[in-house]
């Protein structure tokens, strides 16, 4: 049951040998430190989730930042009610966040297209909407839910963990505190185990029908194929993906605001899984983390590094390079993305993963150019 | 009663600017096929048309009066726009006016901007699923709002109403009530006005000239058209500047009520994609009903005596009634039968 196909056996290995490694691999590029490392794991864990709802069934859902805002919430919660342990903290998230997409994705699931998304985008802006005003008791409203040195922790309580602190209590891992790179190598770890979920999920009957239901759902059900339970099950796999990020999120800084449930968040994790590749199983990954990079390193270039950079050029040329690249980094960092995202829509619509795969044909000859292109599904 | 025919009334100019955006989306929808998420922007870009305007309009020649002195001792500086200095008096009503005039910068801008953006993008994806297409144009909604940022900054610009119009209308002695009874803003009620006006152009438009007989056709069923003879496609091409433009004098009237920023389109996205589905994709009468319907539910919702009721109904209610609508009536109010049904 826990077996893998030989070759999907050889990417996991890859794979989890890349994420253990991005300490040494990310250096030159200066993101290697844990800050930044944890999130991209975090939002590679939410495309991933995001990827088995749209990637294999098409259905396009603008709410999943719901999720991971729940699972955010339940996370601080159990800190301030439970223990400072980090397992029961991400057990209740993952759980919370599956009850919540079970009863949104029942109702959504009953629609399809962009009436599915639609759905899906108005109960997350309900759930936004009301976080930041009826239910600011639970999500303490604009301010985010915080940890406080009064908070009765019961479970902590009765063992007496954590009791005499002269700060705020840290998450803590059975008892062993978490910071910097142990932060990030629970991210990893915790990546590492769900990209070999996806795997199996894509290996297996489940994700066959999964991707008949994307093909043709109609020709689907003629066969006396009841579509309803597989949509919804990968509708809650993936909002639970979505919690288990959130409750990450939170544990590597204690702290959840509404803003992770707001629209234009939904529509990051559709960005990272498109410009990636949909449906394919390296795709959202590559996409999360080149978002998070463009965001955090794109942003940071300024005006003074451009000049620098571009100091051979003779003068006049030079400050009109920098004028032009200025407007692209820094602060106008989502010019590029925007630019990015069109430019990936129009001409590459199967993500960076398809080009990649286009290439490399193209390297062993011609003649096998055809076979790359991804079957595009009957409309 | 006062109370709700203030509320009435609130509700009817923000329901005029859902009407307009989602009556642009609808016809983008209904006679290109195309799913445009970037029509908030368009929405947006319409805002800054105003604010260009008076931006160009307001340049100054800063003069200094060496009689005079200003209150802590320095020489006055006197500015006046240098539209006043060349027209008098009509300068000055120009500057004053500044909103309502942009509209015939935003008109012939917004139609070009509307026909660049069709020939240059959405006819590339007439053909491709609706995802994509949501994709591709909430790309250009980021690039044109970063455009859009990078000129003018991350801060809303606020616009001022025309001397003439500020203050408010006393509408309840109209009616035969007391006097200050019942007011409303006289800027309220030109965008109420506005708004039906152009709804109606847009009518009149396609139901009296035979360019809209054309693209009724053309809705109906696009290939018959075409075998005609007809070019239906510039025709389209035609509607999409038409809705552009029909966001952008939306938005540019909108400005005095609320300062307009950068993200302002994302924020009313939403909103009308919701009024379209709840109206009924494809029908342009239902857009504009849902339109009215939502922004009056909505300020019916923010009514202190049914917010203590029901907490937080105001923050939910659009999204509320689109979710019934879609589960118990999916073609919305006044949806026709087998438009994005599978």
């Amino acid at each position: 049951m826990l077996s893998l196909s030989r070759k999907d056996l050889v990417s996991l290995v890859v794979f989890a040998a890349v994420v253990l490694t991005m300490p040494i691999w990310l250096s030159p590029f200066g993101a290697a430190y844990p800050g930044l490392m944890q999130k991209f794991a975090i939002y590679a864990i939410f495309a991933i989730g995001f990827n088995i709802l749209f990637g294999l069934t098409g259905y396009l859902s603008f709410g999943h930042a719901a999720f991971l805002g729940v699972g955010s919430y339940t996370t601080v919660w159990s800190f301030k009610l439970l223990t400072m342990d980090i397992l029961p903290a991400m057990v209740f998230a993952v759980i919370v966040a599956g009850v919540f997409a079970l009863v949104i994705g029942y109702f959504s699931l009953r629609r399809t297209g962009i009436y599915f998304s639609i759905l899906t985008l108005a109960f997350a802006q309900m759930s936004y909407s009301l976080a930041y005003s009826v239910l600011t008791p639970i999500t303490n409203g604009e301010t985010g839910l915080l940890l406080a040195r009064g908070d009765p922790r019961y479970v902590d309580q009765i063992f007496g963990a954590q009791m005499n602190l002269a700060g705020l209590p840290q998450p803590t891992l059975i008892g062993n505190a978490l910071g910097g790179y142990g932060g990030f190598y629970l991210c990893a770890v915790l990546l590492i185990l769900c990209f070999y979920v996806s795997q199996k999920i894509f290996a297996s009957p489940f994700g066959l029908a999964l991707r008949g239901i994307k093909s043709n759902q109609t020709r689907m059900n003629y066969t006396g194929f009841n579509t309803k339970p597989y949509t919804l099950a990968a509708f809650v796999i993936s909002g639970m993906f979505a919690g288990l990020a959130g409750a990450l999120l939170s544990i590597t800084d204690p702290l959840a605001g509404a803003e992770r449930m707001k629209w234009t968040e939904s529509g990051n994790v559709v960005l990272m899984t498109i410009l990636g590749g949909v449906g394919t199983l390296f795709g959202p990954v590559v996409g999360a983390w080149l978002i998070k990079y463009f965001e955090n390193i794109f942003s940071a270039i300024n005006t003074n590094m451009l000049n620098s950079f571009l100091s051979f050029l003779p003068d006049g040329v030079q400050s009109f390079f920098v004028t032009v690249l200025s407007k692209f980094v820094g602060e106008g960092w989502h010019l590029t993305l925007g630019l990015l995202f069109v430019l990936i829509v129009v001409f590459l619509p199967g993500g960076i993963v398809e080009g990649v795969q286009r290439l490399v044909a193209r390297f062993r000859g011609g003649g096998q150019r055809g076979k790359a292109t991804s079957p595009q599904p009957a409309e | 009663m006062n109370a709700f025919l203030a509320q009435l009334l609130n509700g009817l100019d923000k329901g005029g600017a859902y009407a307009l955006i989602a009556l642009g989306l609808t016809l983008v929808f209904g006679t290109l096929g195309v799913v445009n998420f970037a029509h908030g922007a368009l929405f947006m870009l319409g805002c800054f048309c105003a604010v260009t305007f008076r931006y160009l309009i307001t340049i100054e020649t800063v003069t200094i009066d060496p009689e005079k002195l200003s209150p802590w001792g320095t020489p006055l500086e006197v500015r006046t726009p240098l539209v006043q200095n060349w027209f008098g008096d009509f300068g000055a009503v120009l500057v004053d006016y500044s909103v309502p005039i942009s509209l015939l910068l935003a008109v012939p801008a917004m139609l070009a901007i509307g026909i660049a953006i069709e020939r240059g993008l959405i006819k590339h994806f007439y053909k491709r699923s609706h995802a994509e297409q949501i994709l591709v144009t909430f790309g250009l909604a980021i690039v044109l709002q970063e455009i859009v940022k990078s000129f003018f900054g991350a801060n809303p610009v606020p616009q001022p109403i025309p001397t003439d119009l500020r203050g408010a209308a006393d509408i309840g002695a109209w009616l035969g009530m007391e006097v200050h009874a019942l007011t409303y803003p006289w800027w309220r009620l030109v965008y109420l006005a506005f708004s039906l006006l152009v709804i109606g152009g847009v009518f009149a438009f396609l139901q009296f000239t035979t360019f809209g007989m054309v693209v009724r056709a053309g809705m109906a069923d696009r290939e018959t058209v075409g075998l005609m003879g007809i070019d239906i496609d510039r025709r389209f091409t035609i509607v999409f500047g038409l809705a552009a433009v029909v966001a952008g004098v939306a938005g540019v009237m909108y400005t005095p009520l609320l300062p307009p920023n950068y993200h302002l389109g994302m924020d009313f996205l939403v909103l009308s994609f919701v009024v379209v589905v709840v109206g009924g994709m494809g029908s342009l009468p239902g857009a504009v009903v849902a339109g009215f319907l939502l922004g009056i539910l909505q300020s019916f919702a923010s009514m202190t005596e049914v917010k203590s009721l029901i907490p937080g109904i105001d923050q939910v209610i659009i999204y509320l009634v689109a979710v019934v609508i879609l589960l118990v009536r999916p073609r919305g109010l006044m949806g026709r039968r087998g438009v994005m049904e599978s």
